[in-house]
């Protein structure tokens, strides 16, 4: 017998798609019959309240939950969410209800242990719900008390060697792709270049000093398995700076259909022969990929990295040998000015663990200084980014302007050059001119 | 000129205290303003310090981190701890 009548929230049960009301419902039961045993130490019949205030938010039409707080682990200035219910004697099993957000491994590679280990221990000292994984791709515990708080924190970071991932005004906890751990495509080692930024700015993560949020996601391919693109305001997306390899016997199977296209993948029906000029020739977005006389050729000056003749014809096609990434800086979700993807700022960068990744560190470290001292409140490094113009970020950083900064020539003519940047100054021979122009 | 930890500590609670009847918490850039000549680093530094004598504490939204004096404003136990 449920807790509370919910009626609204048994209406999202109803759709075909898998529901957070059942899977709430589910813990609730689990936790009021407790087949282990366990000590709850937060209330037991917390997800049953949880399931409660939510329908009267329904039914009001409003939120029951009170903004932010000052709850945290010592020390840390993010990793904690305080959120409070405004309705504790109705809901006392939310009283509290603050978020935990746990860094997740490099290409969320879990063990079976690991994830034993943390739903044990949310269990015990959580409401046992979790969100596998937030938008940032860290892990979320939902819902425990302050006490707890401590006790969680020592557990994970003595027992499960792991540690808080970011929140508020902080680097957020870091997100890669698998990388070279499982993919050919790989131009980097995301998981390596991640793990290191993460130890190197430890203090970024932990104690906030930023205008807003600030996100790195590492992709080892334009493929873009983590999206970085989209969801990091610093983006390292793995490119090639050589040309796309080419084996033309293997092209010539693909042809022939030995090799099937796309890995095999699709091949639940039948779509026919493979017809390179319609599959690739025809999709390529700039136009530089040639099929002429049995051989394939591409003009790789214009290329554009969207992967899709590689991905097609994986065995014939292969990414450059000369690797490395590009840096892409801006991308956010609406609030103000409304989504943006990021923006090209460095074109190729080498991804050099020999000198411990300097050059990108320089980067990194050019851009927040900008944005510590120019941004504003609230402000993403996108919007700072639009409002004094990509010119400004690119000289802040200190690297040198570049075509492929421009999306389209004469769209968006950004640069404004200085006296300074200019062979001979403005200084010129008004009699030379006169010469050449009337008055 | 590196910031004097202990003079820089005092201005900041300095500022904290007379703003204390309109405000309780502060924006990171509230603090770098009181020393234009330093670096953020080094107010970030100051802070953490504040932070680890329990004098200041961090206030968080989730989405947004602010700063303010242990005690000051609405705290923990107004919200039923």
């Amino acid at each position: 017998m449920a807790k509370h009548k919910t009626p609204l929230l048994d209406q999202l049960e109803s759709g075909p798609w898998p529901s957070f009301v059942s899977d709430v419902k589910q813990e609730a039961e689990a936790r009021a019959k407790n087949e282990k045993g366990l000590d709850y130490q937060i209330p037991a019949d917390c997800p049953a309240d949880l399931l409660g205030v939510l329908e009267l938010s329904y039914t009001d039409g409003e939120t029951h939950w009170k903004h932010g707080g000052i709850v945290g682990v010592f020390g840390y200035g993010g990793g904690v969410i305080g959120r409070y219910c405004d309705q504790p004697e109705m809901f006392p099993g939310v009283a509290h209800f603050h978020t935990v957000r746990v860094a997740q491994p490099a290409g969320k590679f879990y063990t079976t242990k690991f994830l034993r280990d943390l739903c044990d221990l949310w269990d015990l000292r959580g409401s046992g719900l979790t969100n596998m994984h937030g938008s940032t791709g860290d892990i979320v515990l939902l819902g425990t008390q302050t006490p707890q708080l401590e006790e969680i924190f020592f557990e994970l970071t003595h027992n499960m060697n792991n540690d808080l991932g970011g929140s508020g005004s902080n680097l957020r906890t870091p997100a890669a792709c698998m990388g070279m751990s499982r993919c050919e495509y790989a131009c980097y080692d995301s998981q390596e270049l991640c793990y290191n930024l993460t130890q190197e700015y430890q203090d970024e993560l932990h104690r906030p000093a930023f205008p807003y949020k600030f996100k790195f996601k590492f992709d080892a391919c334009p493929n873009g398995c983590v999206a970085a693109i989209a969801r990091s305001d610093l983006s390292f997306i793995g490119t090639w700076r050589d040309n796309i390899k080419i084996d033309q016997e293997a092209v010539a199977a693909y042809v022939g259909g030995e090799i099937a296209p796309n890995a095999g993948a699709h091949a639940g029906r039948d779509w026919g022969k493979f017809d390179i000029v319609k599959e690739v020739v025809d999709l390529c977005p700039s136009g530089c990929f040639k099929y002429e006389g049995g051989k394939v050729a591409i003009d790789n000056k214009e290329c554009v990295r969207c992967m899709h003749c590689i991905n097609t014809m994986p065995q014939a096609l292969h990414i450059g040998d000369e690797r490395g990434c590009s840096i892409l800086c801006g991308a956010k979700a609406p609030i103000l000015d409304g989504p943006q993807m990021g923006s090209l700022l460095v074109p190729f960068i080498e991804v050099n663990k020999d000198d411990d990744f300097q050059a990108i560190k320089d980067v990194v470290e050019g851009v927040w200084d900008w944005w510590m001292e120019e941004g504003k409140n609230r402000e993403r490094i996108g919007e700072t980014m639009k409002r004094l113009g990509f010119a400004a970020l690119v000289k802040a950083v200190g690297i040198d302007f570049d075509p492929r900064q421009v999306q389209e020539p004469r769209h968006n003519p950004y640069i404004f050059w200085k006296a300074d940047e200019v062979d001979g100054d403005w200084d010129r021979d008004i009699n030379e001119y006169r010469k050449r122009h009337q008055r | 000129m590196p910031l004097d930890m202990e003079a820089a500590k005092a201005e900041i609670m300095k500022f904290c205290e007379q703003k204390s009847k309109s405000k309780s918490k502060f924006y990171f850039n509230d603090f770098t303003k009181l020393f234009p000549d330093a670096k953020a680093r080094e107010v970030k530094k100051v802070l953490t310090a504040l932070v680890q004598e329990e004098k200041m504490v961090f206030w968080s939204s989730g989405s947004t981190t602010m700063y303010g004096m242990a005690g000051a404003g609405k705290q923990a136990a107004a919200e039923g701890e």
